[in-house]
Order: structure tokens, then C-alpha cells, then sequence
């Protein structure tokens, strides 16, 4: 699914965030990406993303090499990624219902298709009876929750999570933690970027470790040349 | 991709995607405006403003025109006659002037029949009067055959007819009706000037309205691009609300300029009147209120789209 081949990124000024990572994450597959801040990790999911773009090296997403992806092929790329974000990026101007489906709505799904898409959605976080309430009346985990039925709801082949339980207590890290895994279960590739080596031990997924922009730590098989 | 094909199929087809889209988002910008409806309007109102002022100048102009449209091609050249000229010889100089390749129609104006409309009509009665004799010549009027390839046809004409022993002066009353056409295309030219500066303003009043919508909507545009979102689809509803200002602007300049037109429509009856004339003004005509709102519309798609141009691109998710 995502398949890094000595990936470089460095970003104007000189600062050189990746060095060289190879990795491969088979399809289907759940892993976490540690490491401590400024490490890397944001800058490795933003190449997948496609927010940067490597400066060396090859990327390659679902068998496309995102190091020639024109611009206008971006948005389409994304529609098959769902990215969480540790700061929730939820429109505060609308409500849940209406911040969940806005995958939806820029898919062009019919409006009775959304309705029950976004329904599903939001049962599965645990928040279906909160779909008219604005984001702000939420707390801190209801909108991770929220953040996460959006990146879900139109059903993408890769989640992307960076820091998801940056600001939570342990038990709701534990809880958002499990749900990654239960979407992983049903066949979603999972990557997710955290500190809390603690929590990410009792989860038992496989665990990439970026240091100062370098792998130092890979319990996936090394990407194959070629 | 066995995910990716399930959703295909939950999909509407492209054509009704698009569509959707489209409707939920003219829509959607709609209510955006509603939700602000204090500076909706005052932008609105500034566009309508904007295109009024020409939009009435046009109007005046054009009733201008219409008044004077007829007098063109009724050049007509009055002949005074020679104080002593009898009304027999008057009558003789008629008859053979009837006879000429270049004139149409000739009439006498009877000194005597003259001088008594003079009196009922000015009231200067006591005064002529008191005159004695009558002071005014016999008049013939000649209505000369227009052709427009010769204009030095009747110029000729006036030359002859001054050279006759009995005729005082022969006058075209032409050079006015000249004079008023020069002045009515320097109107209609600086008209068009102020629309041409006019349009640019509301260019950018849209333009600078959109600019801050965008900067308002920043969280929004970048999570949108996200998650997919492709610029057309970003672009889109700031296209619509340029075009829905475009239209209400357009709307409200219509009801400005009729509003205007009615509240001088009084004064301008009342002068007609005076010239017993029963001239009307005439307002905007349907087609071209549907050209104003047709431009103001094209002006607030093209400022909207200028600003999406300039400023969207800017916002890229970080």
C-alpha cells in the first residue's frame, strides 16, 4: 500500500527532515510510526498526503509513484486517504452531521446516500445522538471522534493519523487507539504517527521509529529495490 | 481496489454528480449570503448603484435622441420675403418655386394671418398695436427633398433662393438641430466613459468581496483540500456568490433606475405639457434591463473569478 524507497525530504532553508527511509506497509496492514517531535514523523505522512512532496527518492501510494503526481491528480489521490488530524481541522461554522460529510458531499453522493452514510459513521465512533450539535459543545475526545467518522465516512483504503490522542486522557487514547484497530479488522490500512510508546506497546502493531529523520527502528519488512 | 469499487457503485453517475454539486452549491452560496445580510446588501447595493448611474444617463439620453430623431430629416428652410413683397407676388413666387427639382413643398405664411395668431398667442396685443402697420414679411416655408448623399444639394439651394430680388432671407433651420447632435454624442461618449470606470469599480468590489470571503473560509478551504477536494470544486462557490451578487445587483439597479425615472417622470409630463406636447419618458425596455443584469452578472463572475485566481491558490493545507 505504501512503499517509501530512499526517501529524502529536505525543505528549503536546509533543513533536512527525512534521510534516506525505506519502508513498505503491506495493504491491509496496521503499523505505528514513533519517534520524539521533530523527528520526522509529521513530514512522512504529509509526503503520503501529498502536502510535501519528497525531494528524493520514490513514493509510491496504492501503485502510484507520488514523486510525478500532477496537481490536479492530488484531490483524487486524497479521496482514497482518510487523515486525522491531532487538532480535530473541524469546521466549527456547522455542524456534526454537516463536518462528517463533507467527504460525501465532494464525492457527489446523492443526498439520501450521505444521510446514511454519515449515520453509519457516526455510530460507529459512538457519537450518532450528537449528529445536530455544533463541534464546539463537544469535549476534547468527542471530537477526535467526530474528526475521525469524517475520515472514515467515504469508506478510503488508507487512515492516517498524526498524534490522534495528543491531547487525551489515557483511557480515551486507549479507546481511539481500539477503534483504528477495529477498522484495521475489517481491512483498512492503518498508519498511525504517536509518541506514547506506552500505549502503542499494549496495542502490539508493528512500530516504525523515525530518529532525526532516519529509520532507526522497523518491525515491517524492508522495502525491495525495484 | 474492492473498497474503491463499492463506493463507485453507491456513486451517482458523473453527469448527476456534477449536477448535484452544482445545485447544492448555487444553493449553499445563497445561504451564505442570507447569513450576513447586512453586507450582503450593502454590496449588492453598491453594485446596484454603480450601474444605475450610467443605467439612468442612458435613459435620459435616450429619450434625448428620441425627441430629436424626427427633426433630422425635417430640414426645413424658412424664407423671409422683402417687406414690400404683396401677397399676389407672394403667391407668383410660390407657384414657380413648386416648379424646382429639389424642393418638396412650399407654404405661404400670410403676413396678416401671421400677426393675428401673434397677438392671441403672446398677448403682446396692445403693443403691436400700437405699432401701426404690420412689422412682419410674408414667410414661405420650403420643406426641400432630403438626400442624404447630397448634403450640399440644399445648400445650393439656400444660395439661389438668397439671390432672388424678392426674398429678405432664406435660412435652413438645420444648424441647431447639428448642434444638438454633437452635443448628444458627447453625452452618449462620456456615458459610456463613467459605465466603462462604473464596471471596473464593481470588478472590484466583487473581486475585494470575494478576497475576504476567502480569507473568512481559510480553515475551511484547506480541510476541504484535504480531503479531496479539487480546486474547481473549492473555486466553486465563490463563482456562485460573484454571480449571485451579479444578479441581485443587476436586479436592484433595474428597481433604481425605474424608481429614479418615476420620480422625475412627473416633472418631465408637466414640461411636456408646456410645449403642449404630449411627450412621455420611456424607462429601461425589458431587453435592456436584461442586458444590465446580464453585464452585472458577467462583472460579478469575472470579480469573483479574478479573486479565486489571485488568492485561492495561496491556501495550501500545511
Amino acid at each position: 500500500m505504501i512503499r517509501f524507497d530512499n526517501v529524502c525530504k529536505r525543505y528549503p532553508g536546509g533543513h533536512e527532515a527525512l534521510n534516506n527511509v525505506s519502508f513498505h506497509l503491506p495493504r491491509g496492514e496496521m503499523a505505528y510510526l514513533t519517534g520524539h517531535s521533530g523527528a520526522g514523523k509529521s513530514t512522512l505522512l504529509k509526503l503520503i498526503a501529498l502536502i510535501e512532496r519528497p525531494s528524493r527518492g520514490n513514493l509510491v501510494l496504492d501503485g502510484v509513484n507520488l514523486s510525478n503526481v500532477s496537481n490536479s491528480k492530488v484531490p483524487y489521490i486524497r479521496r482514497n486517504i482518510g487523515i486525522i488530524f491531532q487538532n480535530h481541522h473541524l469546521l466549527y461554522d456547522r455542524t456534526v452531521f454537516d463536518n462528517v460529510a463533507l467527504p460525501l458531499i465532494i464525492a457527489g453522493y446523492q443526498h439520501k446516500e450521505i444521510g446514511k452514510r454519515v449515520r453509519a459513521s457516526l455510530d460507529q465512533v459512538g457519537l450518532l445522538n450528537k449528529e445536530k450539535s455544533a463541534p464546539i459543545t463537544l469535549s476534547g475526545g468527542e471530537q477526535q471522534r467526530v474528526g475521525i467518522a469524517r475520515a472514515i465516512v467515504h469508506k478510503p483504503g488508507l487512515l492516517l493519523a498524526d498524534e490522534p490522542t495528543g491531547n487525551l486522557d489515557p483511557e480515551l487514547s486507549k479507546e481511539i487507539m481500539e477503534l483504528f484497530a477495529r477498522f484495521n479488522d475489517v481491512g483498512v490500512t492503518v498508519l498511525i504517527a504517536s509518541h506514547d510508546l506506552d500505549l502503542i506497546k499494549q496495542m502490539g502493531s508493528p512500530v516504525i521509529s523515525l530518529s532525526q529523520g532516519q529509520l532507526s527502528h522497523n518491525d515491517l519488512e524492508a522495502a525491495t529495490h525495484g | 481496489m474492492a473498497r474503491a469499487d463499492s463506493n463507485q457503485i453507491a456513486k451517482s453517475s458523473p453527469f448527476k454528480a456534477w449536477a448535484t454539486n452544482h445545485l447544492r452549491t448555487l444553493i449553499a452560496s445563497l445561504g451564505n449570503m442570507t447569513r450576513q445580510p447586512a453586507s450582503s446588501f450593502m454590496t449588492i447595493a453598491v453594485i446596484a448603484i454603480a450601474l444605475a448611474l450610467p443605467a439612468g444617463l442612458f435613459v435620459l439620453l435616450n429619450n434625448a435622441s428620441n425627441i430629436s430623431i424626427g427633426w433630422d430629416n425635417s430640414a426645413q428652410i424658412s424664407v423671409f420675403l422683402k417687406a414690400d413683397v404683396t401677397e399676389r407676388q407672394a403667391d407668383n413666387l410660390m407657384a414657380k418655386l413648386r416648379l424646382y427639382d429639389e424642393i418638396d413643398q412650399v407654404s405661404l405664411i400670410n403676413k396678416d394671418q401671421a400677426l393675428k395668431e401673434f397677438k392671441k398667442i403672446s398677448g403682446f396685443g396692445n403693443a403691436i398695436e400700437a405699432l401701426g402697420g404690420n412689422p412682419l414679411p410674408h414667410v414661405l416655408t420650403i420643406q426641400p427633398v432630403v438626400d442624404a448623399n447630397r448634403p450640399d444639394k440644399i445648400r445650393h439651394l439656400i444660395k439661389q433662393l438668397n439671390q432672388h430680388k424678392q426674398i429678405e432671407l432664406a435660412q435652413l433651420d438645420l444648424q441647431w438641430v447639428k448642434r444638438l447632435f454633437a452635443m448628444l454624442e458627447i453625452a452618449q461618449r462620456s456615458i459610456w466613459v463613467i459605465a466603462s470606470l462604473l464596471g471596473i469599480a464593481v470588478l472590484l468590489v466583487v473581486g475585494n468581496t470575494i478576497r475576504l470571503d476567502i480569507q473568512n473560509h481559510r480553515e475551511e478551504i484547506e480541510v476541504t483540500k484535504l480531503i479531496g477536494g479539487t480546486d474547481a470544486f473549492i473555486r466553486r462557490p465563490f463563482l456562485y456568490m460573484g454571480l449571485w451578487y451579479g444578479i441581485g445587483g443587476g436586479v436592484f439597479a433595474w428597481f433604481l433606475t425605474m424608481l429614479s425615472i418615476s420620480l422625475i417622470d412627473n416633472a418631465v409630463e408637466h414640461l411636456a405639457s408646456l410645449y403642449n406636447s404630449g411627450f412621455q419618458l420611456r424607462g429601461l425596455s425589458f431587453s435592456e434591463a436584461m442586458s444590465m443584469i446580464g453585464l452585472s452578472c458577467f462583472l460579478g463572475l469575472s470579480g469573483s473569478w479574478i479573486a479565486v485566481g489571485r488568492h485561492l491558490s495561496e491556501i495550501e493545507p500545511s
